[in-house]
């Protein structure tokens, strides 16, 4: 049963984690490779505050603004930059933001890690059990489907599909589409706060190596399994993805097979990419008015 | 209403667009015509603001244009299409309507919190006018497709469609008869002259002569580069400097 209830926590913030991502890369078209930085950052800044007795309330806000202000940062220098050049300076980037939460030893501790992390109180109310933090983790999951919901349902929403679709024809109808590109790009980097935030206070332990481009990678293949530039992919993918890797660690294997267990979950995991790439790049679900 | 003076662009050694002087007049549709290569695209994208000129003025309305960025060009009022019609593929034929608008309330983030009502209001008043374009363009039974799978002329029929969506002073069409069927060609051309009797001011690229002489109330030329006559269809067609470079007889 707690195997049953950690599952859908870990599913819940993965499909936070997907749909800040979703926004970038399905909606905007802004190919993130450095995704997890900003869910490093979540989980850093909220745990570094809490352990010094700041409340979570405090926290949590803090978090999102430093990934919202980390995010507007970079994407002023790199949004200029186009495609697969965007992607190399994102992924440039993740590399650097694990370098710091390695290296700044004063204040996070480099490789040893933060332990200890509270769980968190909001309003008073403590989240502490398991069935609790499913709560939390359930709550956040939906106000953040709504919020990207109403984002992707309007005007805006469209004009970050424009930008995706067609740079210079967003632009000849009067789009500043480097504008539409920082957006989306300061929208998910919160988000993917969020998700940090809401995971390092669920494993109470965070250090570097938990934020290396395999998170990204897996992160990117719930999207895109899921669908990319749909509502609902990112739960379908997470679904799939965390109940695959989780249950992999969970399973009684013979302790000299553990150690091929990592790689071969890295294996999978690219080869699912690589066919899906080219097998189904639509992923399980698809956008509306593709028929035909 | 557009106006340049000296203009001049070149790319590497060629010479795209060569001293160029001109303005347009009150006409409801004006011709830019020439053969290949002569510049009439790059012209059109030194006015709006893709490509800053080597050399020269533009103006619009009396006020200077060039050194502007594209969007702002296309928010003061010029509108453009492409000789490759560039529809947002993976998007249906509705919302390429409904991006057109320039500066609409709900593409700003703070407005879909505190502004709802007017969003909403918008989207309906702009949704209204879509469907009427869209069944004017008669693409209604395509309006939830994805415009990448509508045919090649019901592309240029969307650009079209989505260029005059978006309200402007003067729409850019560069060959929005190229590379489709005599009917799809009647009926852009049809089109146009109802948009025209609603007010709205062309500058039209056209290869096809006949489309141009029963189109346009002026008529520029380019020939490599550089304007080389302009005037009434028929002075155009009789002038001699035009048959030799454009007609080639
Ligand atoms: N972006 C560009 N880079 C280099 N050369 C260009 C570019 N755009 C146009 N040219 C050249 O400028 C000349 C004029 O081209 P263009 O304006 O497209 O002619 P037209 O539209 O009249 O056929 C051609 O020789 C073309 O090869
Ligand atoms: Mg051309």
């Amino acid at each position: 049963m707690d195997l049953f209830l950690h599952l859908w926590v870990m599913i819940f913030i993965y499909t936070i984690f997907a749909m800040s991502l979703n926004l970038e890369m399905g909606y905007t078209g802004l190919f993130n490779f450095g995704h997890v930085a900003f869910f490093g950052i979540g989980a850093y800044v909220s745990a570094l505050l809490t352990l010094h007795q700041v409340p979570f309330e405090f926290a949590l806000v803090a978090a999102l603004l430093a990934a919202g202000l980390l995010g507007f940062l970079l994407s002023i220098p790199s949004l200029r930059l186009r495609g697969d050049t965007f992607g190399i300076a994102t992924l440039g980037f993740g590399e650097i933001i694990r370098m710091v939460f390695q290296n700044e030893v004063w204040l996070t501790k480099g490789p040893m890690g933060l332990p200890g992390i509270p769980k968190p109180v909001l309003f008073s109310y403590r989240f502490a059990t398991l069935p609790q933090y499913l709560l939390l983790t359930l709550g956040f999951s939906v106000l953040t489907f709504l919020v990207l919901r109403i984002i992707i349902r309007s005007p805006l929403g469209r004009a970050f599909k424009a930008v995706r679709e067609d740079e210079v024809a967003a632009v000849a109808l009067g789009k500043n589409i480097f504008h539409f590109r920082i957006k989306s790009f300061v929208i998910g980097s919160v988000l993917a706060g969020l998700a940090g935030t809401l995971w390092g206070h669920y494993t109470t332990f965070i250090s570097p190596g938990d934020f290396t481009l395999l998170e990204t990678i897996l992160v990117l293949l719930i999207v895109v399994l899921g669908g990319k530039g749909t509502e609902l992919g990112p739960l379908v993918g997470a679904v799939v993805l965390i109940f695959f890797q989780e249950s992999l660690r969970f399973l009684r294997l013979p302790a000299e097979w553990s150690r091929y267990l990592a790689p071969l979950q890295q294996m999978i995991f690219g080869s699912l990419l690589i066919f899906l790439m080219i097998y189904r790049p639509e992923g399980l679900l698809r956008e509306k008015g593709a028929g035909r | 209403m557009i106006e340049t003076r000296g203009l001049s662009k070149s790319f590497g050694g060629i010479q795209a667009v060569s001293n160029c002087t001109f303005a347009l007049k009150d006409h409801a549709i004006t011709g830019l015509i020439g053969p290949n290569g002569s510049g009439k695209t790059t012209l059109f994208n030194l006015i709006t603001g893709f490509i800053p000129p080597d050399r020269g003025e533009i103006y619009f309305k009396g006020k200077r244009i060039d050194g502007l960025l594209p969007h702002e060009v296309a928010i003061g009022g010029i509108v453009r299409t492409f000789q490759i019609t560039r529809v947002l593929p993976r998007m249906t034929v509705m919302e390429n309507m409904l991006i057109a608008p320039p500066r609409q309330t709900g593409e700003k983030f703070r407005s879909l919190w505190f502004n709802p009502k007017t969003i909403r209001k918008e989207e309906r008043e702009n949704r209204k006018k879509a469907l009427e374009l869209i069944d004017l363009v008669g693409l209604s039974h395509l309006k939830d497709q994805f415009a990448q799978n509508l045919s090649y002329g019901q592309q240029k029929l969307l650009e079209l469609a989505r260029g005059l969506m978006a309200n402007p002073s003067m729409i850019l069409l560069d060959e929005p008869t190229a590379g489709i069927n005599p009917i799809m060609i009647r009926t852009i051309m049809e089109l146009i002259t109802k948009m025209k009797e609603w007010g709205m001011v062309f500058f039209i690229i056209e290869h096809n002569m006949d489309v141009i002489i029963e189109l346009c109330g002026w008529i520029f030329v380019l020939d490599n580069g550089e304007k080389i006559a302009e005037g009434r269809p028929k002075e155009i067609q009789n002038n001699p400097r035009v048959i030799e470079a454009y007609l080639g007889i």
